[in-house]
């Protein structure tokens, strides 16, 4: 089984996210970077089918020259080799023209199977991977807590997160899931798993590898456009409700939230 | 292209989601103000009955893909059903509740026609040209952003559950019913259904709940959780969790509240025991009215708090679940 996983480097979570006074972006001098959470699962995934069929593990992933450091945390986890998409013009896409160029990266590689994160903890579109999935012409399945992969790899049966339950599907591959936690416990890079990420193959790529045009992708080719980004409206501190127990606040709380704030 | 609105309705249980009704409400005001019709999409097996409830809710036309194969939900069937009716109906607009099936059913019908998609917005409309916006959170609600959309259509958003109003419903309203043919092979089905476990009540999801009673690490242990569950029941609200008691393995995955698991707005919050992590108020930041019950008084979630105790939960719970029992008593 030949896996791929898409990769994002996102803001740590613990990160204060301040917006510019032009409100053109947010401020990133102070920022720190992380995988994306939600792909970290994807990663420890693609590595336990690895360690049970054998194959490959490839990491995919877009973005300035930062991310390399994210690639090679997944290398470091274990992972083979890697694909960095570097070009500017990839730069201020939407989750269309991240899929295309994602897309259009796996085009001549080997794969089973690709797993992002649900969503990225920065833009939260939670559309890239469905996206994707469609580009390629293949089935997805989002938000999944358990993967089986049939002995022919023709197939997976996988537990997916719905409302209320969860549902169980079978997955005709080449696939496309989009992991979560509940799916497995990433693991850490070893020290030696450290040493051994900076010699690993990684394929920068820029535009005119990919064979894309700028105004397809990036910025130019999206199909939603950030018109204007603002902080969150302030919320100011309420009141702390006095007294001598919760014989005495609980029902001062009860008649604020029937009179004033009429939410029971 | 047409001018009309086109509202995905999607169906749990036998009943339609309120935030179809939120959308239809919005919807309608779009529609007039386009000069276009506002339509609803029912997809399921023996939901025909449910499209009046969609005309009292202003929907004009009401498609009614009802066949066996749209039972259970695969993606493969419903962006075909949809994308068939965007192709040959061309609205302008279409929208889907940011549910769990909304958010993973729109972004494949999107890429499909080749349109834009905005998800989990908190604000959709037109501006003053009449080009549809939408305005969606990012990093979990510490930023906000303002869309607009390229001349690729349908425009598409996919609305959070309980942030736009429901219109009072005309009884005397009815919408035309348009049946829709499903054609669906096999073949078009990748995913197949084997199987729904359920893993909780009935309560609505956390991301779609109105009332929700959370716990953190102040619970102390996964039997205390009771007392939020026995609040929870006569608020006929959704326990959430924090990050803290989930990772504790006091809860399950699908009852964290914060950046790294759902992001809620319910009309009431209520906070026992949860300090406030940054993520875990970001992720519920954007709910109506917030309360926290927390022995530190120093504790950040008092600073989003709306009303906040200072005492020990495990005392506080109680009391106020027989407090709101003895109000509900009273009518």
């Amino acid at each position: 089984m030949n896996v791929v996983v898409c990769v994002k480097q996102v803001p740590d979570t613990e990160s204060v996210i301040k917006v510019k006074p032009d409100g053109s972006d947010i401020i990133t001098d102070d920022l720190k970077y992380v995988m994306n959470p939600y792909d970290e699962y994807g990663v420890e995934e693609a590595l336990q089918i690895k360690e049970k069929f054998g194959g490959s593990v490839t990491i995919l992933c877009m973005g300035p020259s930062r991310v390399v450091e994210t690639i090679r945390t997944g290398l470091a986890m274990g992972a083979d080799k890697a694909i960095h998409l570097d070009d500017p013009a990839l730069e201020g896409g939407d989750a269309f023209a991240t899929a295309k160029a994602l897309a259009e990266a796996l085009k001549g590689i080997e794969y089973d199977l690709v797993l992002c994160g649900k969503q990225a903890v920065d833009d939260d579109l939670s559309q890239t991977g469905q996206t994707l999935a469609e580009l390629l012409g293949f089935p997805h399945a989002s938000l999944i807590q358990k993967l089986e992969i049939a002995d022919d790899n023709k197939s997976a049966t996988v537990h997916c997160q719905v409302e209320g339950g969860l549902a169980v599907l079978d997955v005709s591959l080449p696939a496309v899931l989009t992991t979560q936690k509940g799916l497995n416990e990433p693991r850490y890079a070893s020290l030696p798993g450290i040493m051994k990420a900076k010699k690993k193959p990684l394929d920068t790529k820029d535009l005119a590898a990919l064979g894309l045009s700028a105004d397809s992708v990036g910025c130019a080719g999206s199909k939603t456009i950030i018109t204007k980004m603002t902080p969150p409206p302030e919320r100011a501190a309420g009141k702390v409700i006095e007294g001598e127990g919760p014989q005495e606040t609980v029902p001062k709380l009860v008649q604020l939230l029937r009179e004033e704030a009429k939410v029971i | 292209m047409g001018n009309s609105v086109l509202v995905f309705a999607e169906v749990k249980d036998g009943r339609v989601k309120k935030v179809a009704l939120e959308m239809l409400s919005e919807g309608k005001k779009m529609a007039e103000k386009l000069g276009g019709d506002l339509s609803a999409v029912l997809m399921g097996s023996g939901i025909e009955s449910l499209a009046e409830q969609l005309g009292q809710y202003g929907a004009d036309k009401v498609y009614v893909a009802d066949n066996e194969v749209l039972k259970d939900y695969t993606c493969d069937a419903y962006a075909k059903v949809m994308a068939d009716l965007i192709k040959a109906n061309e609205p302008a607009i279409v929208l889907y509740g940011a549910t769990i099936l909304g958010k993973d059913l729109s972004p494949r019908v999107a890429a499909r026609v080749e349109t834009g998609l905005a998800s989990d917005c908190t604000d959709i409309g037109l501006d003053d040209d009449g080009k549809f916006t939408a305005t969606r959170p990012m990093f979990a609600g510490k930023a906000y952003v303002d869309l607009s959309f390229t001349d690729s259509k349908p425009n598409m958003a996919s609305v959070r559950p309980n942030a736009l109003p429901v219109s009072p419903p005309d009884e005397s309203k009815k919408a035309e019913v348009v049946k829709v043919d499903v054609n669906i092979s096999p073949d078009d089905i990748r995913t197949t259904v084997k199987e729904v476990m359920k893993t909780a009540g009935e309560k609505p999801d956390l991301t779609e709940a109105e009332v929700i009673v959370s716990g953190g690490r102040g619970m102390k242990g996964p039997e205390n959780f009771k007392l939020i569950e026995d609040l929870a029941d006569v608020l006929g609200a959704t326990v959430g969790a924090s990050r803290a008691a989930v990772d504790a393995g006091w809860r399950t995955v699908d009852d964290q509240v914060g950046q790294t698991g759902k992001v809620v707005s319910p009309n009431l919050y209520i906070a026992c025991g949860i300090s406030g992590a940054i993520q875990h108020l970001a992720g519920m930041s954007t709910s109506k009215y917030i309360v926290a019950v927390n022995k530190d008084s120093e504790a950040p979630i008092f600073q989003k708090a709306d009303y906040g105790i200072v005492d020990d939960l495990l005392k506080v719970v109680p009391v106020l679940t027989e407090e709101i029992k003895k109000l509900k008593a009273e009518g």
